[in-house]
């Protein structure tokens, strides 16, 4: 795993927008890489950065109010930051694909959705009209929709919620893109949904060995379906590491309170939550200081004078807070 | 079980939603069956969880039997009283008894009042308090969900989400009900703010001596609220148990399949674990299948699924479910 070069690398990502009321650190200095092939789970709750990296990634934040800064956004071996809108267009759809939480307003609403597909395959694959077309349909076939070369002539609307997170799928794989971003991609959806389009995920990255990139609030989903996991809070990346690693021995406090303060399904007797008190911080005007602590039950003397710096407490898991806990997990086993 | 612990009753509860088509020249469309016939009661002082995908119905029932929706069919029990048969002034009355809290606390608070007048607004509909007193009670209110009393000055605009709930809950609570609706209220929540308000939920609970109707689609969190979950599924209850009984050894199909599809935040139990993939979706509650209304999805079902409807039988041990096939 360690021998490949990474996919993606993202080094100190800075995503800021300027508003009246001051500037908004959305994304302030984040740096990852993804493995070819590797599953990366971005974690985090509302206005942690998880779904503005992802759009700053694929340059779709609008600028004015918005500025993306970053050492480099290096895909296959290439620096996205310098490549202009029209160079842009050709690694949008092509070589990275992104799938929105809400295929509604994803999709356009008066274009047929065999239109929709087809305008990419023409686009990036130089296919004619009938070879788009054979294509399309295809691809409804391999995301599960019903006679689709029926469905292929219809709009939108006549998709249910579930069906057209598909169509997104399809439009998303089209031209068989390296990294397929999820940004929240099943959280519009009801459970057994959501499980047939995790299990599609699952099954496309088996087939095409894409590397998939999956937002989430849900720390479940991302038990199952990723093989690393990137914890963001306040727009900084605080902890990663590999998916056991994340669950089992957790090493910032945000992710143990996170992991705390879930209910699980499979709950033992009744006991009362551990919540993490207060809310998250405004991202005008931040400290340099750890953002999470106000809310740390874990802070220490040097938390309030000295920003974490991140760190390897073990290998391949980084970390960004001072308290170690690697060796709490030790003491314990 | 003696009568007496039980605080509600619902009876062959149904609520359909008429549609016509056109404006001018109304013809009659069928109806929407959102719920569709069901009988469960609430035993006093516990929280009777109710979960179900989006369209189950499961809103609308919670809403029913408040008769927010006057109820097509049916009769809702309340202490003893018949609701379906008073008139709007005893029905008003009694409203102090049970109260709401609902999904979106931004679009339940009115944005013009500020957080005193929203809570004092309940107090005097029905003449529970005015003047000094109310100031008292508001801000009694606002301690008992856990905010401070100088918030009684501010707008809605200004409270984060998990403020806003918490003031939800306070104007559900400034009349002294004795059971509440709880309606997906950690729903558009963030997951660390979701386990403040449980919290606060089962303290209040404890405190007031509380009965709960908690409608979640979150079976992660309905399990760890309730004493007994109901299972809705287009506009049916299928299942419905004690907590430990319908998680440990759920019965009918789709509360199997559901459980299954929920992922659970840890990496070695996902790996082993078993998902019940249902095909296809809901069918339409205006037209739902005949005989059981899961058949068309269900993984066991027979031909003559599509012919009987199942009845919704206890199966031993205060254990109710509606298949064929147990």
């Amino acid at each position: 795993m360690a021998s490949k070069a990474p996919l993606l690398q993202v080094r100190n990502l800075r995503t800021h927008f300027h508003t009246r009321d001051g500037v908004v650190k959305a994304v302030d200095g984040v740096s990852f890489d993804l493995r070819e092939g590797e599953a990366l789970g971005i974690v985090g709750e509302s206005g942690c950065g998880k779904s503005v990296s992802a759009l700053s990634i694929m340059k779709l934040i609008p600028s004015p109010p918005g500025q993306v800064t970053a050492e480099g956004i290096v895909f296959e071996g290439q620096n996205l930051l310098p490549l202009n809108e029209n160079q842009m267009r050709k690694v949008r759809g092509a070589k990275i694909a992104m799938v929105f939480q809400d295929p509604m307003t994803s999709l356009n609403p008066v274009l047929t959705v065999g239109w929709q597909i087809c305008e990419s395959l023409k686009l990036h694959l130089g296919m004619t009209q009938v070879q788009a077309r054979a294509r399309a349909i295809e691809l409804l076939r391999v995301v599960g929709i019903p006679s689709p070369q029926d469905r292929i002539e219809d709009y939108p609307h006549q998709f249910s919620g579930g069906m057209r997170q598909r169509v997104m799928i399809a439009m998303a794989i089209a031209c068989n893109p390296r990294l397929l971003i999820a940004d929240e991609a099943t959280t519009a959806l009801d459970v057994t949904i959501q499980a047939q389009i995790i299990d599609l995920v699952k099954r496309l990255r088996g087939e095409t060995g894409a590397s998939v990139m999956w937002i989430t609030h849900d720390l479940g989903i991302v038990a199952g379906l990723c093989d690393r996991v990137n914890v963001m809070y306040a727009g900084r990346l605080v902890e990663s590491a590999p998916v056991r690693n994340i669950y089992y021995r957790p090493s910032h406090a945000y992710t143990l309170g996170l992991l705390q303060a879930v209910p699980r399904l499979d709950e033992g007797p009744k006991k009362r939550l551990l919540p993490i008190e207060g809310a998250p911080p405004d991202l005008i005007d931040m400290s340099s200081l750890c953002p999470f602590l106000p809310r740390c039950h874990l802070a220490q003397e040097i938390c309030h004078h000295e920003p974490p710096r991140v760190r390897e407490v073990e290998p391949h898991h980084t970390a960004a807070c001072w308290t170690d806990m690697q060796r709490l997990w030790t003491e314990k086993s | 079980m003696k009568e007496n612990d039980l605080l509600l009753q619902v009876e062959g509860l149904k609520v359909y939603f008429s549609l016509t088509e056109g404006l001018l020249f109304q013809r009659g469309g069928g109806a929407v069956k959102a719920v569709d016939g069901l009988d469960f009661s609430v035993r006093k002082g516990e929280t009777l969880g109710l979960v179900g995908e989006s369209g189950c119905g499961k809103s609308t029932t919670g809403q029913a039997i408040l008769l927010l929706y006057p109820p097509t069919a049916g009769r809702v029990i309340f202490d003893g009283v018949n609701l379906c048969s008073l008139d709007a002034r005893s029905l008003r009355r009694m409203r102090r008894q049970f109260q709401i809290v609902f999904q979106d606390p931004y679009a339940s608070l009115n944005p013009r009042m500020t957080v005193g007048d929203i809570l004092s607004e309940p107090l005097e509909v029905h003449g529970l308090a005015r003047g000094k007193e109310c100031t008292d009670r508001v801000r009694e209110l606002l301690s008992l969900v856990g905010m401070p009393s100088h918030f009684a000055q501010r707008y809605p605009h200004e409270l984060s989400g998990g403020q806003r709930q918490r003031i939800g809950v306070a104007r559900a609570l400034a009349v002294e009900p004795v059971f509440m609706v709880c309606d997906e209220p950690v729903s558009s929540l963030d997951v660390s703010i979701q386990s403040q308000i449980i919290n606060l939920f089962e303290d209040l609970q404890e405190r007031l001596g509380l009965t709960y109707l908690f409608i979640s689609h979150d079976l992660s969190v309905v399990r760890h609220i309730s004493d007994r979950v109901a299972v809705m599924y287009l506009g049916k209850i299928v299942e419905l148990a004690n907590r430990n009984d319908l998680y440990y050894y759920p019965l009918h199909p789709y509360t199997k399949a559901l459980l299954s599809a929920v992922p659970i935040a840890d990496p070695d139990v996902e790996a082993k674990r078993e998902r019940i993939i249902l095909k296809g979706e809901v069918p339409s509650p205006v037209n739902p299948p005949s005989g059981c209304h899961f058949r068309t999805r269900c993984p066991i079902a027979e031909p003559w699924c599509s012919e009987v409807e199942p009845e919704f039988r206890d199966i031993g041990e205060e254990h109710w479910a509606a298949c064929h096939k147990i």
